[in-house]
């Protein structure tokens, strides 16, 4: 089954996206199975054990945000929540039930196709060990050996900086909310601090990005998180 | 030339009575001499009559009395149940208003209209209780007896010997717009009553021995015709008027009534009636105050009610102050052209007239071609206990001051007498009297006269230490000394009250100037009821409720006013009346007095704007007339402020919604052009690409691939735009502020525009040391998309925009700055503007909505938002940020920390 094409679950009630949904996906060699409740969602879920899931928070039969952390409660199956803009609020609660990653409505096929890519490389690499070296672009961190480089130019960072770059690291390519990278780098009780992360992000931009104002890698999910980009 | 053309005023006067009479339902009085005539008989049959023709016909109330032939009359008419009331443990059926206006008859029944209703009701009499009818719009027809008029009723009573107590004032027989008269001979309702048709047999007797003596029912027959034919004649002069009929007599008679505060002012008042009546002419009852007077509370109540009395037999009721009764009446007279003066005859003693001068006698003297008529006053009516109490009671305090005064001057006289002659001594004691009379007023300065005149006879004049007097000329001292006495102590309370009642009327002109200036100054309703709350409790010494009205004319306490008193359903219910009918009530007036409180509407110029209430702690206060009419006064400013504020209100709303019509519009055809543009585009490009024959080029195809998403993403901004400003209009923006630095915002911005800003180069000039900023980072956002898409639209390709900040004290500027061809000079407030487009520019641009939206959100952030031309060329958008709240510091301390360890 792991050859064969990825298997998407998408949860979602209005044909017209799943007509869209459906044409993307199966011309780019996904096998698709569509559920247009919360209900048929959950029970699909179960029943055809997809390698990714699609679900949109606007559901007319219950609340998205909570199907994702029932589907969480047994499963590691990688959740994208499909939302409209303007709702950052239930995104970061879907992603704080267990969704690994959004989208937001209206989106394109790239952005789908690059968000599932992420998704499965996620699923597929856990519980193997991370790559002792990430790369992207002209940023290198060197894992083992604690090291950073810009341009093959070592960059020097203080360990709060580091320990949140390595948060970034480890799930490069996921959004990742607030709370998520408090709670990474400053313990559980420093989830409401949020100023405290977005002054090191900064410093880390600064110190990484060639140009702060328009960063490639260090991105922020504006009232979501931050996300290391990767393509 | 001799046309007879009616007179403007009469005109303008009947025109003013059709108007009054338009929608009020039509009043017949069965008028009779006294009971038995057939009035109700009569009255029954011709609303059978009525019935018969299709009119509802209610029987409000109709009394009886047993008697056959009536009661005959009353079947197939619908009656309408009697109103129960408990009063003191009995229950008293009274007639139900509410009931009958709720029914809402062609024609109703109230039989009695002299009747008093009981404690409780909403009026006291049941003619205002008609009044309400026919204001509402029903016809009436109702009985009276000639002896109930008031007018007539000194005549009455004098003939029968009877103080008939329900009076009716004339004005309701002389408005209403049918009188028929029920005749019987005096013989024949002897017959009648001794043939038991009148009273049920038992009550005959009695009824014949006291009222019903042929005498008597002669004089009462004789009234009624007289009082009928006078309305026929009232009748054919109206006619006369109407159809520019000159008149017989050329009347520009004005009778002045004086009356005093005595309980003769009655009788009087009755004269000027009968005399105006005669005369067909107006009336005017006036009184004058005498600054010096002092009125005992029995007479000030007697003045009152006579007050009272006049106003409801129609006359004009003034009240002047002024120390010269005479000359004031004078010269009200003339100003007022009145032609004819009652006066009452004197009753005081004739050496006051010679002492002090008479009133009288002035008035005839002075009054040159006025006729002055005096007349019997009618002191039987009730005596007037006379009181030597003035003004305030003096204390026994005082009587003592007043002795210890004596005792001073004898023991001053005693010193002196041992130098001085004796008249020098009694001089002494002259002095201390003086000092008594000025002090405490007339009965201490009377005792201490006495009193001195003890002193100065036992210790000084001989026989020494005896109150015998040798000398003759020492009673002429003592006589002397009495005198001035009374003298002093008269002109100094005389100059007492003046000075009170000018003070009194100083506080309230000055309490009414005060109260006019604060609400000048005072904005909005909910201020201007408090300013005119505290004034008038501290003018009236009463708790003060403003009640205003709802859309649905209900009158109530306005929300977010503390309660002057509880305003229980009673008490609504007259306030209601009050504001519904704009006249006052509650307490000291004849509706509902049994209310806590004295109602007063609230007119202004285009009528009744609410109602204020006012609960005294002495109800009896509050039936003074000249103490109504300042509550008037006062409520009339309150009126007009109000007024102005709703009228404010108003103008504001509709520009509101003027404005609101015009966005609506402007929204409309925006919505129209701006989403159906790409629409089109997006349909015609698809369709083209379904055609299967069509020899597209793969080029063209794509062509049409690409206009179907830039046109499909242009709708996806234009209606977020809308969304948005939806929010920012609805007041559902939720400005979440956390401290952030600008740059990630101006990040996330500039990464989301990237693809449409290609052609301009951004240069970003965020200072290193920018403080974080408290703002809501999705918002602020879309403020600088807005403004950077702004900046993009309305410059050429290659130009560059530059995003800068700079931290001001308590606020941080941002500034988004191009070098295009700037903003129409005067229009940069303008651009804020919903559905604002810059003149001349293309159809490519937005919908007009993303500096309004910027404007909301820099709002919503205590923030200020602005345009300006740049010097060398280009716009400036900038706003500020206020940096309120407490920055966190701890996270810079551990920053600085690891920087120098790093």
């Amino acid at each position: 089954m792991t050859d064969a094409a990825p298997l998407v679950l998408l949860i979602e009630d209005e044909p017209q996206m799943r007509r869209f949904l459906r044409a993307a996906l199966e011309s780019h060699n996904y096998r698709l199975v569509e559920a247009p409740t919360a209900r048929e969602g959950l029970a699909q879920a179960t029943s055809r054990t997809p390698d990714v899931i699609l679900l949109d928070l606007g559901l007319p039969d219950g609340d998205g945000i909570d199907l994702a952390r029932r589907i969480r409660e047994w499963a590691t199956t990688p959740i994208i929540v499909i939302s409209a803009r303007g709702k950052e609020q239930d995104k970061v609660a879907a992603l704080d039930a267990g969704a690994d990653d959004y989208l937001t409505k209206p989106f394109g096929t790239d952005e789908l196709l690059a968000r599932l890519r992420v998704a499965l490389r996620h699923a597929a690499r856990a519980g193997t060990a991370d790559e002792p070296v990430f790369t992207v672009g002209d940023l290198r961190v060197d894992l083992p050996a604690r090291r950073v480089f810009v341009a093959d130019a070592e960059v020097h960072l203080t360990p709060t900086e580091y320990k949140l770059l390595t948060a970034l690291v480890r799930d490069a390519g996921k959004v990742l909310t607030h709370r998520h990278l408090l709670n990474a780098v400053w313990g559980p009780n420093a989830t409401a601090q949020t100023h405290y992360l977005r002054v090191y992000m900064t410093q880390l931009r600064h110190k990484l990005e060639r140009d702060p104002t328009r960063p490639r890698h260090l991105q922020t999910e504006a009232g979501v998180g931050y996300r290391l980009k990767v393509e | 030339m001799t046309e007879r053309r009616p007179d403007p005023e009469t005109l303008l006067a009947q025109v003013r009575e059709q108007e009054r009479r338009a929608g009020r339902g039509k009043l017949k009085i069965f008028f009779g001499a006294s009971p038995g005539v057939g009035k109700t008989y009569a009255m029954l049959e011709e609303a059978r009559a009525k019935q018969r023709d299709g009119v509802r016909v209610l029987l409000g109330v109709v009394e009886t009395h047993g008697r056959q032939e009536t009661t005959a009359l009353l079947a197939g008419l619908e009656v309408l149940p009697r109103h129960k009331i408990e009063y003191r443990g009995i229950t008293l059926e009274e007639f139900d208003l509410d009931a009958a206006l709720a029914r809402r008859p062609g024609l109703i029944l109230v039989d009695e209209l002299a009747h008093t209703n009981a404690p409780g009701s909403r009026h006291t009499r049941r003619y205002q209780d008609v009044d309400e009818l026919l204001g509402a719009g029903i016809d009436v027809y109702t009985t009276l007896n000639v002896q109930h008029l008031e007018s007539l009723n000194d005549v009455v009573a004098q003939i029968t010997g009877i103080q008939v107590r329900e009076t009716v004032p004339d004005s309701v027989l002389d408005e209403a717009d049918e009188v028929e008269l029920a005749d019987l001979s005096a013989e024949d309702l002897l017959q009648r009553l001794r043939e038991g048709k009148v009273y049920v047999p038992e009550q005959a007797a009695r009824a014949i021995d006291q009222f019903f003596r042929k005498g008597n029912l002669i004089a009462l027959r004789e009234l009624a015709l007289r009082r009928t034919a006078q309305r026929v004649d009232a009748q054919m002069r109206g006619y006369m008027a109407e159809h520019g009929i000159r008149e017989t007599w050329p009347a520009a008679e004005r009778i002045l009534v004086c009356i005093g505060p005595n309980p003769a002012g009655a009788r009087l008042v009755r004269a000027g009636k009968r005399m105006a009546t005669s005369l067909k002419c107006d009336w005017v009852v006036l009184c004058v105050e005498s600054a010096g007077q002092v009125v005992s509370p029995d007479d000030r109540e007697a003045l009152i009610e006579n007050l009272q009395l006049a106003q409801e037999l129609g006359a004009q009721v003034v009240t002047l102050s002024g120390h010269k009764v005479a000359e004031e009446v004078l010269s009200y007279a003339r100003a007022h052209n009145a032609t004819k003066i009652i006066v009452g005859k004197p009753t005081h003693p004739r050496w006051r007239d010679k002492l002090f001068g008479s009133m009288l006698d002035r008035l005839v003297r002075g009054s040159g071609d006025l006729d002055v008529y005096v007349i019997t006053g009618d002191v039987t009516e009730r005596p007037a206990p006379r009181r030597a109490t003035a003004g305030v009671r003096p204390t026994l305090a005082q009587y003592g001051w007043g002795a210890l005064v004596v005792a001073v001057s004898t023991a001053i006289g005693a010193v002196l007498g041992r130098y001085a002659s004796i008249t020098d001594v009694a001089m002494v004691y002259l002095l201390g009297s003086g000092v008594v009379a000025t002090r405490y007023g007339r009965g201490p300065s009377v005792f201490a006269a006495f009193l001195s005149i003890g002193a100065f006879d036992f210790f000084f004049v001989p026989p020494q230490y005896t109150f015998s007097v040798t000398d003759v000329r020492y009673v002429l001292t003592f006589t002397v000394m009495l005198g001035i006495a009374l003298v002093i102590s008269g002109l100094t309370l005389r100059i007492r009250e003046q000075a009170e009642t000018a003070r009194t009327r100083e506080r309230r002109t000055g309490a009414l100037y005060a109260m006019s200036r604060e609400l000048a100054a005072t904005r909005g309703e909910r201020e201007l009821i408090a300013v005119a709350t505290r004034h008038l409790h501290d003018t009236f010494g009463a708790q003060v409720q403003f009640l205003l009205p709802d859309a649905s004319g209900r009158v109530a306490v306005p929300v977010g006013t503390p309660p002057g008193y509880p305003i229980d359903d009673k008490e609504q219910s007259v306030a209601q009346w009050a504001y519904d009918r704009g006249q006052r009530a509650g307490v000291g007036t004849d509706t509902l007095p049994s209310a806590q409180a004295f109602y007063q509407p609230l007119v202004a110029s285009q009528g009744t704007v609410g109602v204020v209430g006012l609960r005294p702690a002495e109800t009896k206060r509050f039936e003074d007339p000249t103490l109504q009419q300042l509550v008037e006064t006062f409520a009339g400013q309150a009126a007009l402020a109000l007024e102005r504020a709703l009228l404010a209100e108003q103008t504001q709303r509709e520009q509101l919604e003027i404005e609101a019509e015009r966005l609506r519009t402007a929204l409309l055809s925006s919505l129209s052009h701006d989403l159906r543009t790409p629409l089109g585009a997006i349909t015609g490009a698809a369709s083209s690409l379904l055609e299967e024959q069509s020899g597209l080029t793969a080029a063209t195809r794509r062509d049409l691939l690409k206009t179907i998403l830039e046109e499909a993403e242009r709708m996806t901004r234009l209606i977020a735009n809308l969304l948005d400003m939806i929010r920012v209009e609805s007041g559902a923006l939720e400005v979440q502020k956390e401290w952030q630095p600008l740059e990630e915002v101006v990040g996330v911005a500039l990464i989301r525009l990237d693809v449409r800003l290609r052609d301009h180069p951004v240069h970003v000039r965020l200072p290193p040391n920018l403080p974080l900023i408290p703002l809501d980072a999705v918002l602020i956002e879309q403020v600088f998309v807005n403004l950077l898409e702004n900046a993009v639209k309305y410059t050429s390709a290659g130009t560059p925009i530059e995003i800068s900040a700079v931290g001001e004290g308590s606020v941080v500027r941002v500034e988004v700055a191009d070098r295009g061809p700037g903003l129409p000079v005067g229009e940069e407030a303008r651009v804020f503007d919903k559905f604002y487009r810059a003149p001349g520019t293309v159809a490519q641009s937005g919908i007009g909505l993303g500096l309004t939206i910027c404007r909301g959100i820099i709002t919503a952030h205590g923030g200020r938002i602005w345009a300006e031309n740049r010097s060398g060329g280009g716009a400036a958008f900038r706003f500020t940020l206020p940096l309120s709240g407490v920055p966190p510091v701890p996270i810079l301390a551990e920053a600085a920390r690891e920087a120098q360890q790093g």
